[in-house]
């Protein structure tokens, strides 16, 4: 059984891709093997800057000869189709066997496919896996057409077994395999021959390259820690950074650096963003202050003065970066305490969309909403205007235009440095929240009314020009800005008729049909809305029969309805109610088309004959009487219990009583019976959309 | 890689880069005499880049980015800078290993740096052109742009360019351990007349600031934008037929001055900052139109791979 070992040598592959090509280029491989009949006991792959590796363990020697039956014509066939067969087939006629068939005596083939060894089938499969190897983007260079991530320059082919190693040999373009691979670039750049994968992941470790992503991230993580711990600081925590710088050196060396004191003032997040987007830096920050005042940087080589010259250029670079940011800082603060207010007025000049005006027109519909929106949830008007006036002031600031990723945060920096009370600042931040799915929904009042606001006025206006999401389309982030809504109202609930505001705005904008847009926006946040409760477990077909219901642009109201409704689903009652509610209603309508009529005058208990069907007037009577005061103070789980009492009634009418009786008046009083059931159960939700 | 002894001045460290390509093959040649927002916009680099005729160019360009004038005070911002491009056609195996190399001809000594290949994908919106590539890290110092061409002037580009940019005052001042860019020393510290960058610069970087942001005439810059679209079109729609000496003469080359001269109006234009988010794209899109223009029409010329013999 031997193991195959492959390695794609190239120029640089960025780091966002590595994991993804390495995990593509395991599953193309293994997958073409097992198609081709060969079978294997394990596999890995792995990837570093210049290269992508695969292991195959196990990998059978050669593949099953196997053998297909194919039939062919009737014996008696003309000539032409029993040739064409025989072309088809690549078998001589006298090797052709005969059969009795439904259609006759027919020719039968049987075709030998020959096993073949794994290497020529490694030879023509790793070739084509090259040619079509799914990167983001590819390219070509030099004067051919292959396409790779960077240039391709050499393959590393082997098959190891007991017997030894030997090259897989194939060509793509002008590179053969071989058995060669490259160390570290700088620190051992010639050529060496392998002979199993524990023999070049040795070898490689000696030309200073570690070849599992996990095992340089592990270690830069470790030694970094390590030394922030050793100075009394701490390291902040940075998956994706760490998994990038992985993907950037083959040898890490990890080297601690101090910020410039002139620097220390800025806020931690100025540092942290101009750090990590700028240098791929981790900051350190002392535990005691929060500040931030040391920094990680990996370099990817040992030197002789054991990375002082490195970590001098980089602290430099840092130096110029950072007195950037102190001046936009600076300048920044000089405006937000003089006149905020400014930088709002500004962005009369910046569009927001072509359609929709400029930002501060945005502005101004903003705060006019967040004042109309405030007392329902809690807030003072006035101060929510004065709050959304503010909130994207930062927009025009320096430090945002040079850090978009820190718009908001700065705005709140700013407004407090320009004298508003904490929760007027925090709204600057707060408004673009929840910025996702995981993201934490805001719950102060004056920073709820505001982020209603700003996405409801988003969602308006790109509903009056016709902009919306379709399909994977959705550069606006319209779904995410209706996730925010719903999530606002649920989480803090609010209780919000969306309708009247939906309608409003978009006539503002000056849509065609009002109405039909908001109706339309309404939907689409039905749609939102199911996708949001499904991933907390809520059942489809419990919304659509809560969105049935009159008041459904509510939405606090839709979830309280369909978490009472659901709640009595799961339990046997429920299940039992549904399906009395179900034969009710399929008697009753099967009749009414019938009949041509429609049995909803009432019924009445003088025309009952048996038991169960006055116990039945009884219980509906009964269940009415508690559903209703508990719908009117809007207890859905009170409702639903009262309801879910039917179903010991409902199942004994059915057991006893025939609908369709002899006499008409009492099968006409029977079915307004079935009517009441279904009306009176349809009080909470639109039962009939339940599936089941 | 031989260790060099470390240049001494801004210039120098032109002197070298112009010895070392030179020593590996390419055509060593000068600035075009035109403003440019970049090296790329030389026709030795796009149109270059274009048809299948092997090229190999190395050269200095003056690059004028009028937005990034800051009255000479900023120690590394500049409206008038030098890049020393090199572009090498079809892109030969080891460019990586050359540029490497020419890093080491100006005194950086591999054994002590950190050099990385950062990804970093190149588009020029107006050139109607993009590539693959890196940026590349010297010490965290972005100190080259590195960039396989795959499309210019729209045209898929077949063999593929190498093309190399160097920021060369921000990697000098790194070489030369220089904080502020007026301090660099511009010739030879010890030259009679020593002469640092801000003695070079240091005054039209404060004109051409106060030019670019406050003087400009507005109504002029545009009309000359127009004129440039207008010229550009009207000189590719002659015929490929000089009527005087009877030849096949595209005038591809001229068509592609007024391109350039468009672009600059317009980079002129939005630094007078009276050009809007929305208008922004209409002019990229104008000047683009133009370099695709070029770009057809260089292909039907012979240095652009034109084949008279075959096309008969």
């Amino acid at each position: 059984m031997p193991d195959l070992l492959l390695e794609l040598f190239s120029e640089e592959i960025p780091a966002r891709m590595q994991g993804k090509a390495a995990a593509d280029l395991k599953a193309l491989v293994t997958n073409g093997l097992v198609e081709a009949g060969l079978t294997y006991a394990s596999a890995a792959s792995f990837a570093t800057p210049r290269r992508l590796c695969l292991v195959v363990d196990g990998l059978s020697g050669t593949s099953p000869t196997t053998t297909e039956e194919r039939k062919g014509p009737r014996v008696d066939a003309p000539e032409a189709a029993i040739e064409g067969f025989l072309r088809g087939a690549g078998v001589s006629r006298d090797a052709l066997e005969t059969r009795a068939d439904k259609k006759g005596e027919i020719y039968v083939a049987r075709i030998t496919h020959q096993g073949r060894n794994a290497a020529d089938i490694i030879a023509e499969l790793v070739p084509s896996v090259i040619r079509d190897f799914p990167w983001p983007k590819s390219m070509r260079w030099g004067a051919g057409s292959l396409r790779w991530v960077r240039p391709l320059h050499s393959i590393l082919c082997i098959l190891t077994d007991e017997a030894g190693a030997s090259v897989v040999p194939f060509a793509v373009d002008h590179i053969a395999s071989g058995d060669k691979t490259r160390g570290h670039r700088f620190m051992a750049p010639d050529a060496f021959a392998v002979s199993s994968f524990e023999d070049y992941e040795a070898k490689l470790k000696r030309a200073h390259v570690i070849l599992r992503a996990d095992e340089r991230a592990d270690a830069i993580w470790h030694e970094a820690s390590q030394m922030a711990f050793a100075a009394g600081l701490e390291l902040v925590e940075d998956r994706g950074l760490l998994a990038e710088v992985a993907g950037l050196v083959e040898w890490p060396v990890v080297l601690m650096g101090e910020i410039g004191a002139d620097f220390l003032n800025l806020p931690p997040e100025v540092l942290q963003t101009s750090m990590k987007e700028h240098q791929k830096f981790f900051s350190v920050k002392n535990p005691k202050t929060g500040r931030i005042e040391r920094f990680v940087t990996v370099a990817n080589r040992i030197t002789a003065d054991e990375g002082a010259t490195i970590l001098a250029g980089n602290q430099k670079v840092l130096s110029a970066r950072l007195s950037d940011a102190k001046f936009f800082w600076e300048n920044d603060l000089r405006v937000a305490k003089s006149d905020i207010t400014q930088w709002t007025k500004s962005l009369e000049n910046v569009t927001f969309q072509a359609k929709l005006g400029s930002q501060a027109a945005r502005i101004e519909r903003i705060a006019d909403l967040a004042a109309e929106l405030a007392p329902i949830v809690g807030a003072e008007a006035d101060q929510a205007r004065q709050a959304a006036k503010i909130a994207k002031a930062d927009l025009s600031s320096e430090m945002v235009y040079e850090f978009p990723e820190l718009q908001g945060l700065m705005g709140r920096y700013y407004a407090l440095e320009a004298g508003y009370a904490p929760e007027v600042a925090a709204v600057a931040q707060e408004h673009y929240q929840p910025l996702g799915p995981s993201d934490d929904v805001p719950n102060a009042p004056l920073s709820v009314a505001v982020a209603l606001a700003d996405k409801i006025d988003t969602l308006t206006g790109f509903w009056a020009i016709d902009e919306k999401p379709t399909g994977s389309k959705d550069p606006y982030a319209l779904r995410r800005a209706a996730l925010g809504v719903i999530r606002l109202v649920l989480d803090n609930g609010v209780r919000l008729n969306l309708s009247a505001p939906f309608v409003s705005r978009v006539a503002a904008f000056g849509a065609d049909a009002p109405d039909a847009t908001a109706a339309d926006l309404l939907s689409f946040f039905h749609d939102r809305l199911k996708v949001h409760l499904r991933d907390e477990g809520m059942r489809h077909d419990v919304i659509d029969a809560c969105l049935s219901m009159a008041g459904n642009d509510d939405l606090a109201l839709v979830v309280a309805r369909a978490r009472a409704v659901q709640a009595v689903l799961s339990t046997e009652d429920g299940e039992n109610l549904i399906q009395g509610y179900r034969r009710a209603n399929n008697i009753l309508s099967q009749a009414e088309a019938k009949d041509g009529v429609e049995y909803r005058f009432g019924a009445d208990v003088k025309f009952a004959e048996t038991d169960e069907e006055r116990a039945l007037f009884a219980a509906l009577a009964a269940a009415r009487n508690a559903a209703n005061p508990a719908l009117q103070s809007e207890d859905f789980a009170t409702a639903m219990a009262a309801l879910a009492a039917l179903r010991g009634p409902i199942d004994a009418f059915f057991e006893k009583v025939q609908v369709n009786a002899e006499s008409e008046i009492v099968r006409r009083n029977r079915l307004n019976l079935l009517h009441e059931i279904v009306e009176t159960c349809g009080k909470v939700a639109d039962l009939s959309r339940i599936e089941g | 890689m031989p260790k060099m002894e470390k240049p001494r001045s801004f210039q120098d460290i032109i002197l070298r880069l112009q010895a070392y390509w030179a020593a590996k093959g390419c055509a060593v040649m000068q600035p075009y005499d035109m403003e440019v927002g970049a090296g790329t916009f030389h026709p030795a680099t796009t149109l270059r880049s274009l048809g299948t005729r092997p090229w190999a160019a190395a050269y200095v360009q003056p690059s004028r980015r009028p937005t990034d004038g800051r009255y000479g005070e900023n120690p590394n911002r500049l409206q008038h800078y030098y890049q020393y491009q090199v572009l090498i056609k079809p892109s030969p195996p080891d460019l990586q290993h050359l540029y490497l190399g020419s890093l080491a001809a100006i005194g950086i000594d591999m054994s002590l740096h950190d050099i990385r290949f950062v990804e970093d994908d190149w588009e020029s919106p107006t050139l109607g052109a993009w590539g693959l590539g890196w940026e590349v890290w010297c010490d965290g110092m972005e100190v080259s742009q590195f960039t396989y061409f795959q499309q210019v002037g729209g045209h898929d580009c077949h063999p593929v360019s190498g093309e190399l940019t160097y920021g060369l005052e921000r990697l000098a001042m790194y070489v030369l351990g220089v904080d502020h860019v007026m301090e660099m020393p511009f010739n030879d510290p010890d030259a009679p007349i020593a002469l640092k960058y801000g003695d070079v610069f240091r005054q039209t970087e404060e004109e051409y600031s106060r030019f670019n942001f406050d003087t400009a005439n507005t109504d002029i810059l545009l009309r000359q934008f127009e004129e440039a679209e207008a010229e550009c079109q009207r000189i590719l729609a002659a015929e490929n037929i000089d009527p005087k000496t009877g030849k096949r003469i595209i005038m591809a080359h001229p068509a592609y001055d007024q391109c350039i001269k468009a672009s600059h109006m317009f980079n002129l234009l939005d630094a007078r900052g009276v050009i809007s988010v929305t208008e922004r794209q209409g002019y990229i899109g104008r000047v683009r139109a133009l370099a695709k223009l070029c770009a057809d029409a260089f292909v039907q010329t012979e240095a652009g791979g034109y084949d008279a013999g075959s096309a008969a």
